[in-house]
């Protein structure tokens, strides 16, 4: 194998398993390490800049980062990072100050965000203090969009919400709420320099089964019942309710019924349990609140008397094998019926856009989606980007946020008469941590505490009102506690081969018999024969150059607990732990050249 | 040294050994020896060979003396017995305990002070006495722990650390070893486990007197051009004469090497040490061959290692007592009291 290019951004990223999975890309150990020294204001901002939303993100995200963690590979969990960044906001005081300047001048150039959600106001967000004067559209009375909608109070307290969007409408956009934008045909004549289209998926799929017309007043659309219940329209559902579909969503509606007189829920799903959409955590929290999750059953019809809705006929199902793949077909068992007073539909969600003239000069695909740039976020009206749910179909909303900085990037360079397609690299640096023989910049003995769990309101409390908060989140002990269980991934072990000895020190002291010198050979070949086998190949090897022995040295990133005994066991100084701080850049930052790039060496 | 606590947490695919334990299970506290030093790989080294033999800890009896080698017992196989003796005296104190105990497996650590100096002549009768042990020797050729004087294995010319020449003949402890009659004795270095590791392994499986002389560069005071105990000079100069396997009884024997180059000497224990022929002219087996062999090396500047002699029919300090199998800490009254009939049979036969 070659020696390993540390040069390149994308490996010591990748060691950070949580920052290379998420979206946005935000510092996860940086800032988890910042609540472990109680400097929760610092840990937010870190947060804040990367993704915007901590305090509602750090209640609802999707958490990419998680199933990635480190700790899943030598233990068992991940550290709780989504309920962390949660400790940040929960405890970060006064950040106002902390907050970037707002803009000395304006630039003159107008941008239009339609929709007010969590990518539209990302790119306010970032737009905004580099002088560009941003409107943003929405229909509803605030911002925020599905963050407002669709997220149940019981996960979100508004107040959080509030926070989170004020501190970008503090930058003065000019807002247009409760505003509807019927076509695109007749904004783009207001002549605004760019526009970015968030969107998101506004309508939920139907099923549209035999009894539906005749039942319609039971039977809901997940996230339509959602918002009504969320702008207090609906306060109200029947005793016996079933939810159909096994995403998020269902796990919002289901839950949400429970607290809304809901007393026997239940949720059904068309294939199994494991295969349901949403996150595992979700399925956790529903089945808690006393709702079976039921599998394999097929919704057939509803049925009703006297215009009444009286249940839900299914049809069983089971996966067969097709031709080496799987296929869930009817098992030809008898059909069950399932009775109810109410029927919630959470079966997906699309995007769709009516407002859209087809013939105002985009190009739409043959799903009649527009066409958008995965990169640069641009549509075919090159002044138009689309970012969020309305780019890709229903994701999350780390994903918008990401998708928000891309399209602001664009939109800065777009408007600067720069090429949308040269993005700017992102901004790294390399500082060894030594700090004394023994001595890091980190806390290097690795916590052997299991994940905490978050304490919880009772359920007889919780199930009373829509508004309470179930999740109590971590108080400042827990917080620390589960802090201390992450693995400083960023802190990388970085191998000066010409300082090497070879005296096996490090190898000797690797709890994890990651580092191995050997014979060169070929990858797949090499990975068999390392001091433990390197089997998971999604890990990268690093490679030094050849040593005085003909040897090289090649560690497993794998499950390297970072815990730097090899730099302390080192006699010499081969190994140096430096800490790799990646900042993905966002629009207005000048590209920096590889050269500028800071690397030290580490300390003899 | 480190003061951090190595993490319990280990590799998932870690293997666990006939006893079920993996080789974590054989390690003992973190070093606080100096950061690279040679000491650390030969117990990661003992290590990993008590977890290839399936070692009981419980059976592994560790002996010391004074210095830094005689602090590693504390850095491998916790559960085992361990007694650290005074200077130079521990193979006293390893003889009196494998008399009173000799179903235990007799480790004794030492360095080149601990052996070669002060404690000299308790070696050599430890070694005339065939007492059944492990002794392993973690030569640096300098006293560590007083900042780097030569010692008695330095050799002659050898610089110290400020450039000083060592003017005194060296003690070749493997020399000296064949000469007292040892059964068992190899020379290794602490950079090459895969030569170290079985040799551990068959000195540990061998009845009787097994003596390993492991050169081990002290990072601090002896690891500068001109030391001859250095890695790289270690490393320029080393004459491997052969590479072993140890072969347990349990394990099936399997022969895929050509016949000629292999020697197989089966131990007393039923262990096979396959021996790998690297010098053409070198007879394992050969106590005065070997010491022809290594004086003339030693005249080349060459340092000879490998398994350098076994003799697999070896007699221990117990053969040559007449002792009892059962071991005398087992032995009870009943078994060491004579009845009052004895002593009046005694009487009366000298009436």
């Amino acid at each position: 194998m070659k020696s390993t290019d540390i040069g390149n951004p994308d490996y010591f990223h990748k060691v950070v398993d949580c920052q290379w999975a998420c979206p946005a890309h935000t510092p996860v150990p940086e800032y988890i390490r910042l609540i472990a020294a109680q400097r929760y204001a610092d840990a937010y901002m870190v947060n804040w800049k990367s993704n915007v939303f901590p305090g509602i993100l750090g209640r609802t995200c999707d958490r990419p980062c998680e199933p990635a963690c480190r700790r899943v590979r030598v233990e068992d969990e991940p550290v709780a990072i989504c309920r962390l960044k949660r400790v940040a906001a929960d405890n970060k005081g006064d950040v106002e100050h902390m907050l970037p300047p707002k803009a000395a001048a304006k630039n003159g150039k107008r941008i239009a965000c339609i929709g007010a959600g969590p990518a539209s106001l990302t790119v306010a967000r970032d737009l905004l203090p580099l002088g560009y004067e941003v409107h943003i559209f929405d229909a509803e009375k605030k911002g925020g969009g599905m963050i407002r909608t669709q997220i149940p109070r019981f996960r979100l307290p508004e107040s959080v919400i509030d926070e989170e969007v004020d501190f970008i409408l503090r930058y003065e956009p000019v807002t247009h709420f409760g505003t509807r934008i019927d076509s695109l045909k007749e904004f783009l004549a207001q002549g605004f320099d760019a526009v970015f289209v968030g969107t998101g998926a506004p309508r939920g799929r139907d099923l549209n089964l035999p009894g539906q017309k005749e039942a319609a007043a039971n039977i809901h659309i997940g996230i339509d019942w959602l918002s009504n219940v969320s702008f207090e329209h609906t306060d109200k559902i029947g005793k016996r309710v079933i939810v159909l579909g096994g995403g998020n969503t269902a796990m919002d509606c289901c839950r949400t019924s429970r607290r809304l007189g809901g007393e026997d829920v239940k949720v059904i799903v068309r294939s199994g349990f494991d295969e349901m959409k949403a996150s595992a955590w979700e399925k956790e929290d529903a089945m808690h609140e006393g709702i079976p999750i039921l599998n394999f059953l097929s919704p057939k019809e509803f049925t009703h008397e006297n215009g009444k809705l009286t249940g839900v006929t299914f049809t069983k199902m089971h996966w067969v094998e097709d031709g080496g793949r799987k296929k869930l077909v009817p098992t030809g068992e008898p059909d069950v019926h399932y009775e109810c007073d109410d029927v919630l539909m959470a079966v997906g969600q699309e995007n769709s856009f009516p407002w859209i003239e087809r013939d105002v000069g985009m190009e739409f695909d043959k799903w009649d989606m527009p066409v958008v740039d995965p990169v640069t976020f641009q549509s075919t009206i090159p002044n138009v980007f689309f970012g969020g749910d309305a780019a890709f179909g229903p994701k999350n909303i780390i994903w918008a946020v990401a998708h928000g900085h891309d399209a602001a990037v664009s939109i800065d360079l777009f408007l600067n008469g720069g090429d949308v397609l040269q993005r700017p690299p992102p901004g790294t640096s390399m500082m060894s941590t030594k700090m004394g023989i023994h001595e890091w910049a980190y806390d290097n003995d690795v916590s052997l505490d299991l994940r905490y769990k978050v304490p919880l309101v009772e359920p007889e409390i919780a199930l009373r009102n829509v508004k309470i908060e179930v999740e109590k989140g971590y108080d400042q002990l827990l917080g620390y506690k589960e802090a201390q269980r992450c693995l400083n991934c960023d802190v990388q072990t970085v191998f000066a081969a010409p300082l090497c000895i070879e005296c096996d020190a490090c190898v000797d002291i690797c709890p994890m018999d990651c580092i191995t010198f050997t014979e060169n050979g070929e990858e797949t070949e090499l990975r068999q024969r390392l001091q433990a086998p390197a089997l998971n190949v999604t890990q990268d090897l690093y490679i030094s150059e050849t040593l005085p022995t003909g040897r090289i040295m090649a560690k497993d990133e794998d499950v390297c607990l970072h815990c730097g005994l090899c730099a302390e066991r080192c006699p010499t100084g081969a190994w140096d732990m430096q800490h790799f701080y990646l900042e993905i850049s966002h629009a207005g930052c000048a590209p920096k050249s590889p050269a500028t790039r800071k690397r030290e060496p580490a300390p003899a | 040294m480190t003061y951090i606590a190595k993490p319990s947490l280990h590799h998932p695919s870690l293997e666990k050994n006939a006893l079920g334990f993996t080789r974590r299970d054989y390690e003992g506290r973190i070093s606080t020896l100096c950061a690279g030093c040679g000491h650390d790989s030969i117990s990661a080294s003992i290590v990993q060979a008590c977890f290839e033999i399936d070692l009981a800890p419980h059976r592994l009896a560790k002996f010391s003396g004074i210095g830094c080698s005689s602090k590693t017992p504390d850095y491998f196989v916790s559960p085992a017995h361990g007694f650290n003796a005074v200077h130079g005296r521990m193979p006293s104190v390893l003889t009196g305990a494998n008399i009173a105990a000799k179903d235990l497996i007799y480790l004794g650590v030492s360095g080149d002070g601990d052996t070669a100096s002060i404690g000299l002549g308790q070696f050599a009768h430890a070694v005339r006495r065939g007492v059944n042990m492990t002794y392993v020797v973690e030569n640096n050729g300098v006293y560590g722990l007083t900042k780097g004087q030569f010692s008695a294995t330095s050799d002659r010319g050898s610089k110290a650390k400020k450039g000083a020449e060592n003017k005194d003949s060296p003690i070749d402890l493997v020399m000296l070893a064949l000469q007292l009659g040892a059964t068992y004795v190899g020379r290794s270095f602490s950079g090459d486990k895969t030569q170290l590791v079985p040799l551990i392994k068959g000195a540990l499986s061998h009845k009787g007197t097994a003596i390993l002389d492991v050169l081990s560069p002290c990072v601090a005071f002896n690891n500068h051009v001109g030391s001859t105990k250095s890695f790289d000079y270690i490393r320029e100069h080393n004459d491997a004469v052969n590479r072993m396997d140890v072969i347990s009884p349990r394990a099936p024997i399997r022969a895929d090497y050509a016949p000629g180059e292999l020697k197989e000497v089966v131990q007393h224990d039923g262990s096979i040490l396959r021996l790998r022929k690297v010098a053409d002219d070198y007879d394992s087996t050969d106590r005065n061959a070997a010491l022809g062999y290594l004086a003339r090396k030693a005249a080349e500047g060459e340092i000879v290692t490998g398994l350098l002699f076994v003799d697999p029919d070896a007699h221990d300090l117990h053969d040559g007592m007449n002792t009892v199998d059962t071991p005398l800490n087992k032995l009870t009254d009943a078994d060491l009291v004579p009845p009052v009939s004895a002593l009046e049979k005694i009487n009366a036969s000298l009436r």
